[in-house]
Protein backbone atom coordinates (compact mmCIF):
# COMPACT_ATOMS: atom_id res chain seq x y z
CA UNK A 1 0.00 0.00 0.00
CA UNK A 2 2.66 2.31 0.87
CA UNK A 3 4.61 1.42 -2.32
CA UNK A 4 1.55 2.59 -4.39
CA UNK A 5 1.03 5.75 -2.33
CA UNK A 6 4.52 6.13 -3.06
CA UNK A 7 4.42 5.70 -7.20
CA UNK A 8 1.48 8.11 -6.88
CA UNK A 9 3.17 11.16 -5.36
CA UNK A 10 5.98 10.71 -7.79
CA UNK A 11 3.97 10.35 -10.93
CA UNK A 12 1.82 13.72 -9.65
CA UNK A 13 5.52 15.49 -8.80
CA UNK A 14 6.53 14.58 -12.50
CA UNK A 15 3.54 16.21 -14.38
CA UNK A 16 3.68 19.20 -11.78
CA UNK A 17 6.29 21.03 -14.65
CA UNK A 18 5.94 20.32 -17.79
CA UNK A 19 8.87 20.44 -20.66
CA UNK A 20 8.19 24.38 -21.80
CA UNK A 21 7.85 25.50 -17.79
CA UNK A 22 10.98 23.61 -17.31
CA UNK A 23 12.96 25.08 -20.69
CA UNK A 24 12.21 28.51 -19.14
CA UNK A 25 13.18 28.01 -15.93
CA UNK A 26 16.61 26.64 -17.62
CA UNK A 27 16.53 29.52 -19.64
CA UNK A 28 16.34 31.86 -17.17
CA UNK A 29 19.05 30.34 -15.09
CA UNK A 30 21.54 30.68 -18.18
CA UNK A 31 20.84 34.34 -18.46
CA UNK A 32 21.20 34.64 -15.53
CA UNK A 33 24.60 33.15 -15.67
CA UNK A 34 25.45 35.45 -18.82
CA UNK A 35 25.02 38.15 -16.88
CA UNK A 36 26.97 37.05 -13.64
CA UNK A 37 29.71 36.40 -15.45
CA UNK A 38 29.72 39.52 -17.38
CA UNK A 39 30.12 41.91 -15.02
CA UNK A 40 32.01 39.95 -12.06
CA UNK A 41 34.78 41.47 -11.30
CA UNK A 42 34.12 45.34 -13.61
CA UNK A 43 34.03 47.78 -11.05
CA UNK A 44 31.00 49.93 -12.89
CA UNK A 45 28.97 46.66 -13.99
CA UNK A 46 25.67 47.11 -15.90
CA UNK A 47 26.68 50.62 -15.72
CA UNK A 48 28.58 49.55 -19.17
CA UNK A 49 25.60 48.63 -21.08
CA UNK A 50 24.75 52.08 -21.12
CA UNK A 51 28.22 53.53 -21.25
CA UNK A 52 29.30 51.84 -23.82
CA UNK A 53 27.03 52.65 -26.91
CA UNK A 54 27.46 56.58 -25.56
CA UNK A 55 31.01 56.40 -25.60
CA UNK A 56 30.79 54.65 -29.18
CA UNK A 57 28.13 57.45 -30.29
CA UNK A 58 30.79 60.20 -29.38
CA UNK A 59 33.51 58.79 -31.17
CA UNK A 60 31.68 58.34 -34.20
CA UNK A 61 29.87 61.60 -34.03
CA UNK A 62 33.14 63.08 -33.92
CA UNK A 63 34.81 61.25 -36.82
CA UNK A 64 31.94 61.92 -38.75
CA UNK A 65 31.01 65.28 -38.14
CA UNK A 66 34.16 66.78 -38.30
CA UNK A 67 36.28 64.19 -40.97
CA UNK A 68 32.62 63.42 -43.53
CA UNK A 69 29.87 66.14 -42.61
CA UNK A 70 26.81 64.24 -43.48
CA UNK A 71 24.05 66.51 -43.01
CA UNK A 72 21.55 64.79 -41.04
CA UNK A 73 19.67 66.51 -38.15
CA UNK A 74 20.10 65.39 -34.73
CA UNK A 75 23.08 63.10 -35.93
CA UNK A 76 24.34 61.61 -32.60
CA UNK A 77 20.43 60.65 -32.22
CA UNK A 78 20.48 58.99 -35.72
CA UNK A 79 23.87 57.59 -35.36
CA UNK A 80 23.26 55.94 -31.35
CA UNK A 81 19.62 54.29 -32.80
CA UNK A 82 20.86 52.68 -35.58
CA UNK A 83 23.97 51.78 -33.76
CA UNK A 84 22.25 49.81 -30.84
CA UNK A 85 19.56 48.46 -33.18
CA UNK A 86 22.68 46.74 -35.20
CA UNK A 87 24.67 45.79 -32.29
CA UNK A 88 21.35 43.75 -31.03
CA UNK A 89 21.16 41.74 -34.29
CA UNK A 90 25.23 41.09 -34.19
CA UNK A 91 25.76 40.23 -30.93
CA UNK A 92 23.27 38.51 -30.71
CA UNK A 93 23.63 36.04 -33.71
CA UNK A 94 27.12 36.21 -32.86
CA UNK A 95 26.67 34.59 -29.64
CA UNK A 96 23.91 32.06 -30.66
CA UNK A 97 26.38 31.25 -33.47
CA UNK A 98 28.37 29.94 -30.85
CA UNK A 99 25.87 28.91 -28.29
CA UNK A 100 25.74 25.38 -29.21
CA UNK A 101 29.45 24.65 -29.64
CA UNK A 102 30.02 26.32 -26.53
CA UNK A 103 27.37 24.22 -24.54
CA UNK A 104 28.85 21.03 -25.76
CA UNK A 105 29.55 19.71 -22.42
CA UNK A 106 26.42 20.47 -21.48
CA UNK A 107 24.44 18.91 -24.99
CA UNK A 108 26.96 15.86 -23.84
CA UNK A 109 26.11 15.10 -20.12
CA UNK A 110 22.10 16.04 -20.03
CA UNK A 111 19.19 15.62 -21.79
CA UNK A 112 17.90 19.49 -22.56
CA UNK A 113 15.81 21.01 -25.36
CA UNK A 114 18.86 22.70 -27.23
CA UNK A 115 16.59 25.44 -28.39
CA UNK A 116 17.63 27.19 -25.29
CA UNK A 117 20.68 27.66 -26.15
CA UNK A 118 20.32 30.50 -28.83
CA UNK A 119 17.56 31.73 -27.14
CA UNK A 120 19.91 32.07 -24.01
CA UNK A 121 21.71 34.80 -26.45
CA UNK A 122 18.63 36.59 -27.73
CA UNK A 123 17.28 36.62 -24.68
CA UNK A 124 20.76 38.41 -22.94
CA UNK A 125 21.34 40.81 -25.92
CA UNK A 126 17.81 42.13 -25.96
CA UNK A 127 18.07 42.69 -21.81
CA UNK A 128 21.44 44.65 -22.61
CA UNK A 129 19.57 46.66 -25.38
CA UNK A 130 16.95 47.77 -23.21
CA UNK A 131 19.85 49.09 -20.84
CA UNK A 132 21.69 50.91 -24.08
CA UNK A 133 18.06 52.13 -24.44
CA UNK A 134 18.66 54.24 -21.72
CA UNK A 135 21.87 55.78 -23.07
CA UNK A 136 19.54 56.75 -25.95
CA UNK A 137 16.73 58.70 -23.39
CA UNK A 138 19.86 60.44 -22.28
CA UNK A 139 20.81 61.55 -25.64
CA UNK A 140 17.24 62.33 -26.26
CA UNK A 141 17.50 64.60 -22.92
CA UNK A 142 20.74 66.37 -23.76
CA UNK A 143 19.45 67.31 -26.97
CA UNK A 144 16.07 68.33 -26.10
CA UNK A 145 14.01 66.14 -28.26
CA UNK A 146 11.15 65.16 -26.86
CA UNK A 147 9.63 61.39 -27.69
CA UNK A 148 6.01 61.19 -29.56
CA UNK A 149 3.37 59.54 -29.52
CA UNK A 150 5.12 56.93 -32.04
CA UNK A 151 7.55 55.44 -29.68
CA UNK A 152 3.77 53.03 -28.68
CA UNK A 153 5.20 50.89 -32.11
CA UNK A 154 8.76 50.11 -30.28
CA UNK A 155 7.31 46.71 -28.44
CA UNK A 156 6.21 45.95 -32.26
CA UNK A 157 9.87 46.41 -33.90
CA UNK A 158 11.31 44.79 -31.18
CA UNK A 159 9.40 41.75 -31.63
CA UNK A 160 10.00 41.85 -35.19
CA UNK A 161 13.79 41.82 -34.24
CA UNK A 162 13.34 38.87 -31.85
CA UNK A 163 11.87 36.75 -34.59
CA UNK A 164 14.57 37.58 -36.94
CA UNK A 165 17.41 37.58 -34.83
CA UNK A 166 16.24 33.98 -33.09
CA UNK A 167 15.71 32.67 -36.64
CA UNK A 168 19.01 33.70 -38.26
CA UNK A 169 20.50 32.94 -34.85
CA UNK A 170 18.86 29.37 -34.63
CA UNK A 171 20.36 28.84 -38.42
CA UNK A 172 23.87 30.04 -37.60
CA UNK A 173 24.33 27.95 -34.34
CA UNK A 174 22.90 24.36 -35.95
CA UNK A 175 25.54 25.41 -39.38
CA UNK A 176 28.05 26.16 -37.70
CA UNK A 177 28.50 22.55 -35.71
CA UNK A 178 28.60 20.84 -39.00
CA UNK A 179 30.70 23.44 -40.79
CA UNK A 180 33.02 25.66 -38.22
CA UNK A 181 34.13 27.89 -41.07
CA UNK A 182 30.74 29.62 -40.89
CA UNK A 183 31.84 31.22 -37.81
CA UNK A 184 34.81 33.34 -39.69
CA UNK A 185 32.76 34.13 -43.01
CA UNK A 186 29.51 35.37 -40.50
CA UNK A 187 32.29 37.45 -39.17
CA UNK A 188 33.12 38.74 -42.30
CA UNK A 189 29.28 38.85 -43.43
CA UNK A 190 28.93 41.03 -40.33
CA UNK A 191 31.46 43.89 -41.04
CA UNK A 192 29.88 44.03 -44.77
CA UNK A 193 26.88 44.40 -43.43
CA UNK A 194 27.44 47.19 -41.30
CA UNK A 195 28.28 49.26 -44.30
CA UNK A 196 25.97 48.23 -46.75
CA UNK A 197 23.02 50.06 -43.93
CA UNK A 198 23.05 52.87 -43.66
CA UNK A 199 24.04 53.44 -39.82
CA UNK A 200 26.49 56.43 -39.84
CA UNK A 201 25.43 57.75 -43.56
CA UNK A 202 22.12 58.60 -44.88
CA UNK A 203 20.65 56.67 -47.14
CA UNK A 204 20.16 59.04 -50.00
CA UNK A 205 23.78 59.02 -50.83
CA UNK A 206 23.08 55.56 -52.37
CA UNK A 207 22.72 55.24 -56.11
CA UNK A 208 19.78 54.05 -57.62
CA UNK A 209 20.48 50.80 -58.23
CA UNK A 210 21.68 50.45 -54.34
CA UNK A 211 18.78 51.55 -53.23
CA UNK A 212 16.81 48.98 -55.15
CA UNK A 213 18.94 46.57 -53.86
CA UNK A 214 18.92 47.85 -50.44
CA UNK A 215 15.28 46.56 -50.78
CA UNK A 216 15.83 43.17 -49.63
CA UNK A 217 18.25 44.32 -46.85
CA UNK A 218 16.68 43.48 -43.44
CA UNK A 219 18.36 45.45 -40.78
CA UNK A 220 18.00 48.64 -43.06
CA UNK A 221 14.25 48.56 -42.73
CA UNK A 222 14.67 47.94 -38.96
CA UNK A 223 16.58 50.52 -38.62
CA UNK A 224 14.13 53.12 -40.56
CA UNK A 225 11.24 52.08 -38.70
CA UNK A 226 13.58 52.33 -35.46
CA UNK A 227 14.10 55.96 -37.11
CA UNK A 228 11.17 56.66 -37.77
CA UNK A 229 9.01 56.28 -34.74
CA UNK A 230 12.22 57.37 -32.13
CA UNK A 231 13.69 60.13 -34.48
CA UNK A 232 11.34 61.28 -37.31
CA UNK A 233 7.98 61.17 -35.86
CA UNK A 234 6.76 59.31 -38.52
CA UNK A 235 4.09 56.28 -38.14
CA UNK A 236 4.99 53.88 -39.62
CA UNK A 237 2.42 52.40 -42.28
CA UNK A 238 1.14 49.02 -43.29
CA UNK A 239 3.46 48.38 -46.06
CA UNK A 240 6.19 48.82 -43.72
CA UNK A 241 5.42 46.59 -40.64
CA UNK A 242 4.27 43.92 -43.07
CA UNK A 243 7.52 44.42 -44.99
CA UNK A 244 9.38 44.36 -41.15
CA UNK A 245 6.85 41.40 -40.15
CA UNK A 246 7.33 39.55 -43.66
CA UNK A 247 11.29 39.24 -43.16
CA UNK A 248 11.20 38.82 -39.52
CA UNK A 249 8.82 35.84 -40.03
CA UNK A 250 10.55 33.91 -43.03
CA UNK A 251 13.77 33.99 -41.24
CA UNK A 252 12.14 32.64 -38.07
CA UNK A 253 10.40 29.64 -39.66
CA UNK A 254 14.06 28.72 -41.56
CA UNK A 255 15.92 28.84 -38.96
CA UNK A 256 13.56 26.99 -36.71
CA UNK A 257 13.36 24.57 -39.64
CA UNK A 258 16.89 24.14 -39.83
CA UNK A 259 17.65 23.84 -35.94
CA UNK A 260 14.85 21.20 -35.38
CA UNK A 261 15.77 19.02 -38.45
CA UNK A 262 19.49 18.94 -37.36
CA UNK A 263 19.45 19.17 -33.88
CA UNK A 264 19.55 15.41 -32.81
CA UNK A 265 22.97 15.12 -34.39
CA UNK A 266 24.53 18.08 -32.81
CA UNK A 267 26.05 15.62 -30.11
CA UNK A 268 27.30 13.70 -32.66
CA UNK A 269 29.12 16.71 -33.85
CA UNK A 270 29.88 18.84 -31.06
CA UNK B 1 17.94 11.14 -45.92
CA UNK B 2 16.34 7.75 -46.66
CA UNK B 3 19.31 5.80 -44.98
CA UNK B 4 19.68 1.80 -45.47
CA UNK B 5 19.42 0.07 -42.13
CA UNK B 6 22.45 -1.96 -41.00
CA UNK B 7 20.94 -5.06 -40.04
CA UNK B 8 21.21 -6.22 -36.05
CA UNK B 9 23.10 -9.00 -34.77
CA UNK B 10 20.80 -10.95 -33.30
CA UNK B 11 20.54 -11.85 -29.64
CA UNK B 12 21.62 -15.49 -28.55
CA UNK B 13 19.31 -18.26 -27.74
CA UNK B 14 20.71 -17.89 -23.89
CA UNK B 15 19.81 -13.98 -23.72
CA UNK B 16 16.83 -14.59 -25.68
CA UNK B 17 15.39 -16.93 -22.84
CA UNK B 18 17.06 -15.35 -20.18
CA UNK B 19 15.03 -12.00 -21.22
CA UNK B 20 11.53 -14.24 -21.98
CA UNK B 21 11.88 -15.68 -18.56
CA UNK B 22 12.09 -12.19 -16.87
CA UNK B 23 9.27 -10.86 -18.39
CA UNK B 24 7.18 -13.82 -16.94
CA UNK B 25 7.99 -13.38 -13.88
CA UNK B 26 7.32 -9.65 -14.11
CA UNK B 27 3.81 -10.95 -15.70
CA UNK B 28 0.90 -8.08 -15.16
CA UNK B 29 3.91 -5.39 -14.25
CA UNK B 30 4.64 -2.68 -16.78
CA UNK B 31 8.42 -2.21 -17.35
CA UNK B 32 10.03 1.22 -15.88
CA UNK B 33 11.93 1.58 -18.80
CA UNK B 34 11.85 -0.58 -22.27
CA UNK B 35 14.66 -0.57 -24.70
CA UNK B 36 13.46 -2.02 -27.82
CA UNK B 37 16.38 -3.61 -30.79
CA UNK B 38 18.90 -0.37 -29.82
CA UNK B 39 21.33 0.37 -32.43
CA UNK B 40 24.08 2.53 -32.08
CA UNK B 41 26.11 3.73 -34.83
CA UNK B 42 28.58 6.31 -35.13
CA UNK B 43 29.95 8.33 -38.10
CA UNK B 44 33.79 8.44 -38.19
CA UNK B 45 34.49 10.36 -40.62
CA UNK B 46 37.98 9.44 -42.40
CA UNK B 47 38.85 12.61 -42.27
CA UNK B 48 38.38 15.64 -40.21
CA UNK B 49 35.98 17.12 -42.57
CA UNK B 50 34.67 20.11 -40.46
CA UNK B 51 35.69 22.39 -43.58
CA UNK B 52 33.27 24.09 -46.37
CA UNK B 53 35.26 23.92 -49.05
CA UNK B 54 36.93 20.22 -48.67
CA UNK B 55 33.54 19.24 -47.81
CA UNK B 56 32.32 20.40 -51.58
CA UNK B 57 35.16 19.19 -53.27
CA UNK B 58 34.73 15.91 -51.52
CA UNK B 59 31.12 15.81 -52.86
CA UNK B 60 32.19 16.64 -56.19
CA UNK B 61 34.70 14.01 -56.36
CA UNK B 62 32.26 11.88 -54.87
CA UNK B 63 34.61 10.85 -52.20
CA UNK B 64 32.86 11.43 -49.46
CA UNK B 65 33.50 8.63 -47.08
CA UNK B 66 32.23 7.78 -43.64
CA UNK B 67 33.67 4.49 -41.62
CA UNK B 68 30.56 3.57 -39.22
CA UNK B 69 31.33 2.76 -35.64
CA UNK B 70 28.87 0.30 -34.29
CA UNK B 71 28.79 1.19 -30.61
CA UNK B 72 25.83 -0.78 -29.95
CA UNK B 73 24.46 -3.67 -31.85
CA UNK B 74 21.27 -5.21 -30.69
CA UNK B 75 20.14 -4.33 -26.96
CA UNK B 76 17.12 -5.40 -26.12
CA UNK B 77 15.36 -5.25 -22.20
CA UNK B 78 12.78 -4.85 -20.35
CA UNK B 79 13.47 -2.72 -16.62
CA UNK B 80 10.89 -3.18 -14.03
CA UNK B 81 10.19 -1.12 -10.61
CA UNK B 82 12.39 -2.31 -8.29
CA UNK B 83 15.05 -3.89 -10.22
CA UNK B 84 18.95 -2.96 -9.72
CA UNK B 85 20.69 -3.93 -13.02
CA UNK B 86 24.54 -4.00 -12.71
CA UNK B 87 26.31 -3.05 -15.84
CA UNK B 88 29.36 -5.39 -16.68
CA UNK B 89 32.14 -5.46 -19.53
CA UNK B 90 35.23 -4.10 -20.55
CA UNK B 91 36.19 -0.19 -21.22
CA UNK B 92 34.69 0.49 -25.09
CA UNK B 93 31.96 -2.31 -24.88
CA UNK B 94 28.80 0.24 -25.12
CA UNK B 95 28.13 0.26 -21.40
CA UNK B 96 28.41 4.18 -21.18
CA UNK B 97 26.48 4.45 -24.72
CA UNK B 98 23.78 2.71 -23.50
CA UNK B 99 23.74 4.74 -20.24
CA UNK B 100 23.75 7.93 -22.32
CA UNK B 101 20.92 6.43 -24.74
CA UNK B 102 18.77 5.31 -21.41
CA UNK B 103 19.40 8.95 -20.15
CA UNK B 104 18.53 10.52 -23.68
CA UNK B 105 21.70 12.58 -23.76
CA UNK B 106 21.79 10.21 -27.17
CA UNK B 107 19.36 9.19 -29.77
CA UNK B 108 19.46 5.46 -30.88
CA UNK B 109 20.13 4.93 -34.46
CA UNK B 110 17.57 2.25 -34.62
CA UNK B 111 15.49 1.45 -32.00
CA UNK B 112 14.08 2.81 -29.32
CA UNK B 113 13.96 3.55 -24.96
CA UNK B 114 11.10 4.09 -23.17
CA UNK B 115 11.19 5.40 -19.56
CA UNK B 116 8.04 5.86 -17.35
CA UNK B 117 9.41 7.97 -14.33
CA UNK B 118 11.77 10.76 -13.23
CA UNK B 119 15.19 9.93 -13.69
CA UNK B 120 18.49 11.14 -11.85
CA UNK B 121 21.63 10.41 -14.41
CA UNK B 122 24.77 10.02 -12.62
CA UNK B 123 26.52 9.61 -15.50
CA UNK B 124 28.68 12.91 -15.78
CA UNK B 125 28.24 14.79 -12.96
CA UNK B 126 27.68 18.69 -12.54
CA UNK B 127 26.61 19.42 -15.96
CA UNK B 128 26.93 22.78 -16.72
CA UNK B 129 29.44 23.88 -13.30
CA UNK B 130 31.23 27.22 -13.74
CA UNK B 131 34.14 27.79 -12.11
CA UNK B 132 33.54 31.45 -11.77
CA UNK B 133 29.77 31.03 -10.10
CA UNK B 134 29.32 30.58 -6.40
CA UNK B 135 28.28 26.98 -4.93
CA UNK B 136 24.82 28.78 -4.21
CA UNK B 137 24.77 29.94 -8.18
CA UNK B 138 25.86 26.66 -9.68
CA UNK B 139 23.13 24.94 -7.47
CA UNK B 140 20.72 26.71 -9.18
CA UNK B 141 22.10 26.24 -12.25
CA UNK B 142 23.05 22.34 -12.53
CA UNK B 143 19.18 21.80 -10.61
CA UNK B 144 17.16 23.65 -13.52
CA UNK B 145 19.71 21.66 -16.24
CA UNK B 146 18.56 18.30 -13.72
CA UNK B 147 14.81 19.35 -14.52
CA UNK B 148 14.41 20.29 -11.01
CA UNK B 149 12.18 23.88 -10.07
CA UNK B 150 12.84 26.67 -8.72
CA UNK B 151 10.61 25.94 -5.69
CA UNK B 152 12.32 22.25 -5.62
CA UNK B 153 16.05 24.19 -4.99
CA UNK B 154 14.94 26.10 -2.77
CA UNK B 155 13.41 23.36 -0.34
CA UNK B 156 16.11 21.58 -0.88
CA UNK B 157 18.92 23.79 -0.84
CA UNK B 158 20.10 23.73 2.66
CA UNK B 159 20.30 19.75 2.95
CA UNK B 160 22.28 19.59 -0.37
CA UNK B 161 24.27 21.98 1.09
CA UNK B 162 24.65 19.76 4.26
CA UNK B 163 24.75 16.25 2.84
CA UNK B 164 27.93 17.79 0.40
CA UNK B 165 29.42 19.11 3.61
CA UNK B 166 30.50 23.11 2.27
CA UNK B 167 28.27 24.83 4.56
CA UNK B 168 31.31 27.41 5.14
CA UNK B 169 31.47 27.83 1.60
CA UNK B 170 28.12 28.55 0.03
CA UNK B 171 28.83 32.04 -1.47
CA UNK B 172 32.77 31.19 -2.44
CA UNK B 173 33.49 30.89 -6.43
CA UNK B 174 33.66 26.99 -7.52
CA UNK B 175 37.20 27.75 -8.92
CA UNK B 176 38.24 27.51 -5.02
CA UNK B 177 36.41 24.45 -4.61
CA UNK B 178 38.92 20.76 -4.39
CA UNK B 179 37.88 18.71 -7.05
CA UNK B 180 36.16 16.39 -4.57
CA UNK B 181 34.33 19.24 -3.00
CA UNK B 182 32.88 19.97 -6.44
CA UNK B 183 32.15 16.33 -6.90
CA UNK B 184 30.46 16.02 -3.46
CA UNK B 185 28.12 18.86 -4.74
CA UNK B 186 27.44 17.72 -7.53
CA UNK B 187 26.19 14.73 -6.07
CA UNK B 188 24.18 16.13 -3.44
CA UNK B 189 21.97 17.93 -6.27
CA UNK B 190 21.83 15.17 -8.17
CA UNK B 191 20.21 12.92 -5.90
CA UNK B 192 18.26 15.66 -3.49
CA UNK B 193 14.90 14.53 -5.34
CA UNK B 194 13.69 10.41 -5.23
CA UNK B 195 13.66 9.80 -8.42
CA UNK B 196 11.68 6.49 -9.87
CA UNK B 197 15.57 5.92 -11.85
CA UNK B 198 19.39 5.97 -10.79
CA UNK B 199 21.47 5.90 -13.19
CA UNK B 200 25.11 5.61 -11.72
CA UNK B 201 28.04 5.47 -14.58
CA UNK B 202 31.47 4.98 -12.14
CA UNK B 203 30.99 8.53 -10.93
CA UNK B 204 31.63 7.48 -7.54
CA UNK B 205 35.12 7.38 -7.69
CA UNK B 206 35.22 10.83 -6.90
CA UNK B 207 35.66 11.80 -3.21
CA UNK B 208 37.43 10.73 -0.20
CA UNK B 209 36.59 7.48 1.55
CA UNK B 210 34.30 8.80 3.72
CA UNK B 211 32.18 10.64 1.41
CA UNK B 212 31.84 7.17 -1.24
CA UNK B 213 30.21 5.25 2.34
CA UNK B 214 27.68 8.21 1.97
CA UNK B 215 27.00 7.72 -1.64
CA UNK B 216 26.71 4.24 -1.60
CA UNK B 217 24.73 4.48 1.59
CA UNK B 218 21.93 7.22 -0.45
CA UNK B 219 22.21 5.25 -3.12
CA UNK B 220 21.25 1.64 -0.97
CA UNK B 221 18.38 4.30 1.11
CA UNK B 222 17.02 5.41 -2.72
CA UNK B 223 17.02 1.81 -3.79
CA UNK B 224 15.57 0.16 -0.59
CA UNK B 225 13.53 2.44 1.52
CA UNK B 226 12.03 4.48 -1.88
CA UNK B 227 12.04 1.65 -4.41
CA UNK B 228 14.32 3.29 -6.97
CA UNK B 229 14.74 1.42 -10.02
CA UNK B 230 18.65 1.31 -10.75
CA UNK B 231 21.07 1.00 -13.42
CA UNK B 232 24.68 0.67 -12.22
CA UNK B 233 27.96 0.81 -13.87
CA UNK B 234 31.52 -0.10 -11.86
CA UNK B 235 34.72 -2.21 -12.52
CA UNK B 236 34.40 -3.63 -9.20
CA UNK B 237 32.50 -6.39 -8.97
CA UNK B 238 31.99 -6.87 -5.29
CA UNK B 239 30.67 -3.68 -5.46
CA UNK B 240 28.12 -5.08 -8.44
CA UNK B 241 27.68 -7.72 -6.13
CA UNK B 242 26.34 -5.97 -3.29
CA UNK B 243 24.49 -3.44 -4.46
CA UNK B 244 22.59 -4.88 -7.45
CA UNK B 245 20.29 -7.88 -7.79
CA UNK B 246 20.75 -8.30 -11.71
CA UNK B 247 23.21 -7.61 -14.29
CA UNK B 248 24.18 -7.50 -17.99
CA UNK B 249 27.24 -8.58 -19.24
CA UNK B 250 27.70 -6.28 -22.41
CA UNK B 251 30.49 -7.33 -25.29
CA UNK B 252 31.43 -5.33 -27.91
CA UNK B 253 27.79 -3.45 -28.20
CA UNK B 254 25.82 -6.88 -27.83
CA UNK B 255 24.22 -7.96 -24.59
CA UNK B 256 26.33 -11.53 -23.77
CA UNK B 257 24.42 -12.63 -20.59
CA UNK B 258 21.78 -11.12 -19.00
CA UNK B 259 20.24 -12.79 -15.26
CA UNK B 260 21.29 -13.15 -11.79
CA UNK B 261 24.22 -10.55 -10.79
CA UNK B 262 25.88 -13.81 -9.27
CA UNK B 263 25.73 -15.88 -12.52
CA UNK B 264 26.52 -12.95 -14.90
CA UNK B 265 29.65 -11.86 -12.53
CA UNK B 266 30.74 -15.32 -12.35
CA UNK B 267 30.72 -16.22 -15.77
CA UNK B 268 32.17 -12.48 -16.77
CA UNK B 269 35.25 -12.97 -13.80
CA UNK B 270 35.77 -16.67 -15.42
CA UNK B 271 39.27 -17.03 -16.32
CA UNK B 272 38.78 -18.36 -19.88
CA UNK B 273 36.74 -15.03 -20.66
Amino acid sequence: MAEAELKHNRIERRTQVSEFQHSIFVLRELVSKDFKLKYRRSILGVAWSVLNPLMMMLVLTAVFSYMFRFEIENYPLYLILGNTLFTLMSNSTNGALRSIMDSAPLIKKVKINKIVFPLQKIVFELINFATSFIAVVIVMVFFRIAPTVNIVFLPLLLLYMVLFCSGLGMLLASAVVFFRDIEYLWSVLLTAWTYATPLFYPADLWPEWLAALEQLNPMYHYITYYRDIMLWNITPDLKMNLMCLGFAVVQFAIGLYVFRKTERKFVLHV
Amino acid sequence: MAKKLTPLEPLSEEVLAALRENNEAHKGIDPIIEIEDVQMIFNIANEQLTNLKEYFIKIAKGELFYREFIALKNVSLNIYPGERYGLVGINGSGKSTLLKCIAGVLDPTQGCVRCYGTMAPLIELGAGFDPELTARENTYLNGALLGYTKDFIDKNFDSIISFAEVEDFVDMPLKNYSSGMQARIAFAIATATIPDILVVDESLSVGDFKFRQKCEARINELVETHGTTLLFVSHNSDEVKRVCNRAIWIDRGTMRMVGDVDAVLDAYNAPEN
